[in-house]
């Protein structure tokens, strides 16, 4: 418990104060510009985006340089601006198989409809400080083109799905639930974890992901495949009946494939852990993959006993927002709780003294 | 209205000069920001669930003769938002239509398809060759 407590507007103000010229550093240095947080460090943008769960570039942008490069503070300033906005309704659920692709790769498949698509990856790099760009450089030169293959890229899921070696998902149009209007209600559907693994942590889903991989909820993972690219959005506002076009976001998707022994009902085959992102988000789209798929022991007649498999567990702690909230409300006064633990610290001590 | 949605005010700002120029409207509603919830489906092709939201901005216009035009564009800029809204309003009028298709929808539509071939080419240029390790040994 804390109370509320006078006192300290100016010190507040101040500290503001301060805080305003310590993320403007040395005037001498221009000043960073959103524009240039947007283009430059777009990858921290993605993950606001992903993490505040609303996309826009612009917005987070300006979340990252007033949070001064605090990624999760910056999530949070995206999600209470959020709060602002009305809602106008929910989009038609965006195509992925229809992605146009910058990036898409499969560790199971070496030769696959579209071939494997490295696009604008840091793998095969060799991770040594480019000194060249602390340096003044002259312009980048624009990356080559190569001949652009118009045959479609199906999912490797699909491929899979075909020969019957892949559990179909069941396809339905039912309305999902959404956590950001109604509370957790143990069990959850998968509806409900996607949306909170979506806008969850990457870091906690990183650790807990890799839990799995580590024997706390034996998964076998195969990254069936990542794709990385725009897809459209449509909408259909109520007033036209019909669907429209609003625009293009970049999602990445990844597609973990996993062992199934099978069931009474079921042959053995192949499942899916699935990881969909806002913006560019590999790491963040393969450990939501490996979580997702974790969760779904249940449904599968698998033992759940692992962190990854709990869904309590997962789903209250993977909002960065929300830890941030309880963890760091610990900052405020908490005078009086302390005062009597105190005296009862006192007071076992006198009682142990005499 | 994909096309205007894609594009940017001053695209469009751009391309109306060599328009013939529009007529006055009045706004029914908006221009106003808010947010469209984008789903996706479990697993790629299962059932929905709520991804996040996005950033939209809605108008909605009239012209002098009661023609409506619509408009929900991504992101926020307003002024991008009314411009659409009036420009479907006037693509429904016969003597505007085929003026408008011409020197505003195809120019902004063949400046996007070149836009997303580009980066077509870019990554097609970054799709792996593979040899076959057989023949390397043999």
């Amino acid at each position: 418990m804390y109370v509320a407590v006078k006192g300290g507007e100016r010190a507040i103000g101040n500290a503001h104060a301060w805080l305003d010229e310590a993320r403007r550093g040395d005037p001498a240095l221009a000043e960073l510009d959103v524009a240039q947080v947007e283009q430059q460090l777009g990858l921290a943008v993605d993950r606001v985006m992903a993490e505040g769960s609303c996309y826009d570039r612009g917005l987070a942008a300006l979340a990252v340089k007033q949070a001064r490069g605090d990624l999760i503070e910056a999530a949070f300033l995206l999600r209470a601006y959020r709060t602002t906005l009305a809602r106008f309704g929910a989009s038609e659920p965006v195509e992925t198989g229809a992605m146009r692709i910058q990036r898409r790769i499969s560790a199971t498949y070496k030769d696959l409809p579209g071939g494997q698509v490295l696009g604008p990856t840091f793998d095969y790099t060799h991770r040594l400080l480019d000194f060249a760009l602390a340096a003044e450089r002259e312009a980048v030169a624009p990356a080559p083109e190569g001949v652009a293959d118009p045959a479609p890229m199906p999912r490797v899921t699909e491929l899979l799905a075909r020969e019957g070696l892949m559990r179909r998902e069941s396809r339905s149009d039912a309305e999902p639930p959404d956590l950001t209007r109604d509370p957790l209600n143990f069990p959850v559907p998968r509806a409900a974890w996607l949306q909170a693994l979506a806008r969850g942590d990457e870091g906690f889903l990183l650790g807990l992901g890799y839990s799995t991989q580590r024997g706390y909820g034996n998964s076998h993972p195969f990254a069936g495949e990542i794709r990385m690219g725009e897809v459209t959005v449509e909408f259909t506002p109520p007033e036209l009946g019909f669907a429209i076009e609003l625009g293009e976001i970049v999602l990445t998707e990844c597609q973990m494939v996993n062992q199934f022994a099978g069931s009474k009902s079921e042959p053995p085959q192949f499942t899916r852990g699935y990881g969909l992102v806002f913006g560019h988000g590999e790491r963040k789209a393969m450990a939501m993959a490996l979580v997702d798929r974790g969760l779904r022991a249940e449904e599968l007649g698998e033992p759940v006993d692992a962190p990854a498999q709990s869904q309590e567990f997962v789903l209250y702690h993977c909002d960065n927002v929300e830890a941030t909230g309880f963890v760091e409300h610990l900052k405020l006064p908490h005078y009086v709780d302390f005062q009597s633990e105190l005296e009862k610290l006192r007071s076992l001590r006198q009682e142990a003294g005499q | 209205m994909g096309v205007l949605a894609r594009a940017s005010l001053g695209e469009i700002a751009g391309c109306l000069e060599q328009a013939p120029p529009l007529p006055a409207h009045v706004r029914l509603r908006g221009p106003e920001a808010g947010l469209v919830m984008v789903r996706g489906r479990q697993g790629g092709d299962g059932g929905r669930f709520n991804l996040g939201e996005m950033t939209v901005t809605r108008c909605s216009v009239r012209l002098a003769d009661g023609t409506l035009g619509h408009a929900y564009v991504a992101g926020r800029d307003l002024r991008q938002a009314e411009l659409a809204a009036l420009l479907d309003a006037c693509l429904q009028r016969p003597e505007l239509h085929g003026a408008l298709l011409a020197e505003v929808v195809q120019p902004l539509a063949a400046r996007q398809a070149e836009a997303a071939a580009k980066l077509a080419r870019k990554a097609a240029a970054t799709k792996v060759e593979f040899f076959t390790m057989a023949n390397m040994r043999s």
